[in-house]
């Protein structure tokens, strides 16, 4: 059967065989840079449209659909535009960190790619620390974000960015307790191991209560640090105008744009492969015909199924839910999702001593 | 240029107190129109607000001076454009009263019927404006679904869908269109099927009241000495209907309720324009039915003309009581005329309840004052 | 409270004061300085005229007429009219704003349209004009501006740069 596996042992079979080790590494990186760099394009086109289109529905109208059959060349030709704009910088600016901050950004979605097993081994990067690596790197995004708010030398993209910056850091925390909750029941950072132990179901669908108070916290943690309505105050348009950015147009405005939408891929990827198991094809008990129907099914289709269900969920809450005020949604992370995260953590931690867990 | 220190001087412009002084406008997305306020936060909050008007200032009232009664009509649609019926109303009643022009039953009617769809219409655009402004996008696309319908209503009645000028001193324009009542009719079924959609999604809402209740609280006492009318009054228990006070047109045969709520927040002003709504489709469904037939237009003089003397006439539009006060020398233009804008008094009120709080709640204040830019600058 | 009950009382605190009674409302003409103690009278006990619902001034290029519409929360059907004459050339009157805040924004709109100038206003700035206005285009094409005298709903205002003469 032709799978993604298949084609990379293939590839890697036939360069490990054609040049000396050293080559065949540098031009697997080649590849492995140009395939990531197709997928960030691929990725903001298909998101842009899908939020379009889902904001559409629900609220009753049609969304683009003039630029090819339903519209999905719209984000080509909104593309293009962006590309065609003059990229303004500020007299006032400060030009390098204002030019390097949409560059910082993207760098961190980019190599937050690394460890994500997009189907059965097919992966970039199986680091034994997975989850730590992916942890401490998207913290990484608000050093982008505040360097933009700040270089921009304007009182609304400084605003934006202090608040961008205390909302990332205060809801690192409960998503990072909330992938802890998996660590711990699994025993395991690398992400391939995580994704084994899910075999015989998911975690969400085990049954083990701490993990779904989990998932459900991760759900709103990550919302808010890829900085999402109903948490979307860095950039809160009615109030300041658009935020850390602002200032920016053209390309380095897309990049930011694009920035948000893989980090929205990326956390979801995340939690598809804590909770919901990752490439694993659903599996019920004993039932082995079904099971069997399941195994059919690609594993990267099961992946990105389950991660456009959670970016569904995400848009969802969008186009629901009016925004937070800035310190109802720091009192929200301080009072209430951190003490039920770290308590979340402690039962969960007798559960694993125990050996209560299945 | 610049160099490295003076920028990082520049950006945080800070006061002597550490303060940081922002224009919110004149184009700003929160202040629907070209609304300029000088804001000074301490980090996110308010210290003091002032506005800055002027920038849609189009001086109706010197202009007005050089019209004749007939023709300072049509400019007064352009003054608060959401409700420019009741606008053309009050200079109507006020003509008429200057010259005891008799009215037509029908054109009574009629005029009360346009005028409580105009507040549904503004109400129904300031509750998708408002969510706006809390961020919520949805609810202005559900708002819009109803008010789209009375803008089809109106746009065959008068042929226009934002300034109608239906108005005249004497009645109406124009008859009626025939299918008027079975298309207010349809409305108002349909209005009262969907208005709990948008209902459901906002006032319900966990987020939506954390975010306006206790928000900009107005004192009973404060909304009268501020001058505040309409449902911000309302809001804080003042009782200020003119729809009660000095019945116009058919409004003292129909009967409703003057919605008053006591808290003084931004959730009570957001309950008073629902529930308005609802009564103003309590007002239609009595009147719609009972249309008189008749002349839509009264007899009048070609050249009206006042008596030499002061007429003040009030009426309740969607933001509250606008008054129109002319001073007469006789002659065929009005020798001076004076708009009482509702959103005038609303908007000096915003300093005093948005003080201390922070710039989110600022957006929730200031979207359920309901602010309309060319009302307040005239 | 009826009408001549009000004028009884009015006539009791401020013997100066005449009556009006042509138009719809009735109207308390008084001169400018009397404004102030009159307005602190209507609005106590027993009249509460708490509701300051218009305030404006009209031009009879002889005079300046500041007037003041008043109504009471507790009873909107009493309606009074305050009116005092000022001088056009130097304008002043004592402000109303401690009493009724809306005075406040009112106040500063006939300020800056009439030029009439108010005693102890908290905040008497210029309210929807630049603080500067352009009065005139010289050789140069430039504007020429200046801070007084410039009063747009005066009779006599002529605008050289916007209005179009018919």
């Amino acid at each position: 059967m032709l799978s993604l596996e298949s084609i990379t042992k293939t590839i890697q079979d036939w360069l490990f065989a054609k040049f000396t080790p050293q080559i065949a590494l540098t031009i697997e990186c080649v590849i492995v840079i140009l395939l990531c760099i197709t997928l960030f394009a691929v990725l903001g086109l298909v998101l842009v449209l899908l939020e379009r289109k889902v904001a559409a529905r629900i609220q009753i109208r049609l969304g683009p659909n003039r630029v090819g059959p339903g519209g999905i060349f719209q984000t080509a030709a909104d593309t293009l535009k962006l590309i065609m704009k003059e990229g303004l910088t500020p007299d006032a600016a400060d030009k390098f960190l204002f030019n390097l901050a949409p560059f910082v950004v993207m760098m961190v979605a980019m190599l937050l790619l690394a460890p994500i097993a997009f189907a059965k081994n097919f992966q970039i990067w199986d680091i034994n620390i997975g989850v730590l690596y992916v942890s401490s790197i998207s913290s990484l995004s608000v050093i982008g974000i505040l360097m933009a708010g700040w270089a921009s030398n304007n009182k609304y993209s400084l605003l934006g960015a202090m608040r961008s910056g205390a909302q990332i850091v205060s809801y690192e925390l409960s998503a990072g307790f909330a992938v802890l909750t998996i660590v711990v029941l699994t025993g395991s950072l690398q992400i391939s191991e995580i994704v084994a132990s899910q075999e015989n179901g998911w975690w969400l669908f085990k049954g083990h209560i701490p993990v779904i108070i989990a998932f459900v916290l991760y759900i709103i943690a990550v919302t808010a640090e890829t900085n999402r309505a109903p948490f979307d105050l860095a950039e809160a348009e009615s109030e300041l105008t658009a935020g850390f950015h602002t200032e920016y147009s053209g390309m380095k405005f897309a990049l930011f744009f694009l920035a948000e939408y893989i980090n929205i891929f990326i956390v979801c990827a995340i939690g598809a492969t804590l909770f919901l198991g990752g490439w694993m094809p659903l599996h019920i008990g004993h039932w082995k015909d079904f099971n069997h129907i399941m195994d059919y099914i690609p594993s990267s289709v099961w992946f990105m199924g389950k991660t456009f269900f959670l970016i569904f969920l995400i848009m969802w809450f969008r186009w629901t839910f009016p925004r937070l005020r800035v310190d109802q949604l720091l009192n929200l992370e301080w009072k209430y999702l951190l003490p039920i995260s770290l308590f979340n953590l402690l039962l969960v931690t007798v559960i694993a001593i125990m050996g209560w867990h299945f | 240029m610049y160099n490295q220190t003076e920028i990082i001087k520049d950006t945080t412009n800070l006061g002597p107190d550490g303060e940081l002084v922002v224009n919110m406008g004149p184009q700003h997305p929160a202040t629907h129109g070209v609304l300029h306020l000088v804001v000074t936060l301490n980090g996110e909050t308010i210290k003091k607000i002032e506005p800055h008007l002027g920038y849609i200032h189009r001086s109706i009232e010197k202009m007005c001076e050089s019209l004749t009664y007939r023709q300072f009509i049509y400019v007064t649609s352009r003054m608060d454009y959401l409700s420019s019926h009741i606008n053309n109303t009050a200079c109507a009643l006020l003509v008429e009263k200057g010259m005891q022009i008799e009215v037509p039953e029908r054109a009574k009617v009629v005029r009360t019927i346009l005028n409580e769809l105009t507040r549904i219409a503004s109400h129904e655009l300031w509750i998708g404006a408002m969510a706006m402004d809390l961020g919520a996008f949805t609810p202005f696309f559900y708002a819009f679904r109803e008010r789209e319908m009375i803008t089809d209503i109106m746009e065959d009645t008068c042929g226009a869908r934002l300034t109608m000028n239906y108005i005249v001193p004497g009645g109406l324009m124009y008859d009626i269109h025939p299918d008027f009542q079975t298309k207010v009719k349809a409305f108002v079924k349909q209005f009262k099927e969907k208005v709990t959609e948008y209902e459901d999604l906002v006032t319900g809402n966990v987020i939506f009241q954390s975010r306006t209740q206790g928000v900009g609280t107005l004192s009973y006492e404060d909304a009268i000495s501020y001058g505040c009318t309409g449902p911000v009054a309302r809001a804080s228990g003042v009782s200020c209907d003119m729809r009660k006070i000095a019945p116009y047109d058919a409004y003292d045969r129909v009967e409703f309720d003057e919605v008053i709520e006591t808290a003084g927040d931004s959730f009570a002003r957001y309950i008073v324009r629902v529930k308005e709504m609802n009564q103003s489709i309590r007002i239609i469904e009595q009147l719609i039915d009972n249309i008189p037939e008749g002349d839509f237009v009264g007899k009048t003089k070609n050249v009206l003309k006042l008596a030499k003397g002061e007429f003040y006439q009030r009426v309740e539009t969607a933001r509250g009581e606008l008054g129109v006060y002319i001073v007469s020398e006789g002659a065929t233009t009005p020798y001076r005329i004076k708009f009482r804008s509702p959103g005038f008094s609303n908007l000096s009120v915003l300093d005093h309840i948005a003080k201390g709080s922070k710039i989110g709640d600022l957006m929730a204040t200031m979207g359920t004052l309901d602010l309309v830019i060319p009302d307040i600058d005239r | 409270m009826d009408i001549e009950s009000i004028k009884s009382y009015i006539t009791a605190h401020a013997p100066e004061a005449t009556f009006d009674e042509t138009g719809e409302w009735l109207n308390i003409i008084v001169e400018s300085n009397h404004v102030k103690p009159l307005a602190a009278v209507l609005h106590g006990q027993p009249m509460q005229l708490d509701f300051l619902f218009c305030l404006t001034c009209v031009d009879y290029k002889t005079h300046l007429t500041m007037v003041y519409h008043l109504t009471s929360s507790k009873d909107r059907s009493i309606n009074i009219v305050i009116k005092a004459n000022v001088n056009s050339a130097d304008p002043i009157i004592e402000t109303v704003s401690d009493i009724w805040r809306t005075a406040e924004f009112l106040e500063r709109e006939v300020f800056e349209m009439f030029g009439v100038e108010f005693l102890h206003h908290p905040d008497l700035r210029k309210l929807i004009l630049e603080e500067e206005t352009a009065i005139a285009v010289d050789e140069q094409k430039e504007l020429v501006t200046e801070k007084k005298g410039y009063w747009p709903l005066r009779k006599d205002f002529e605008d050289p740069i916007n209005m179009i003469k018919l």
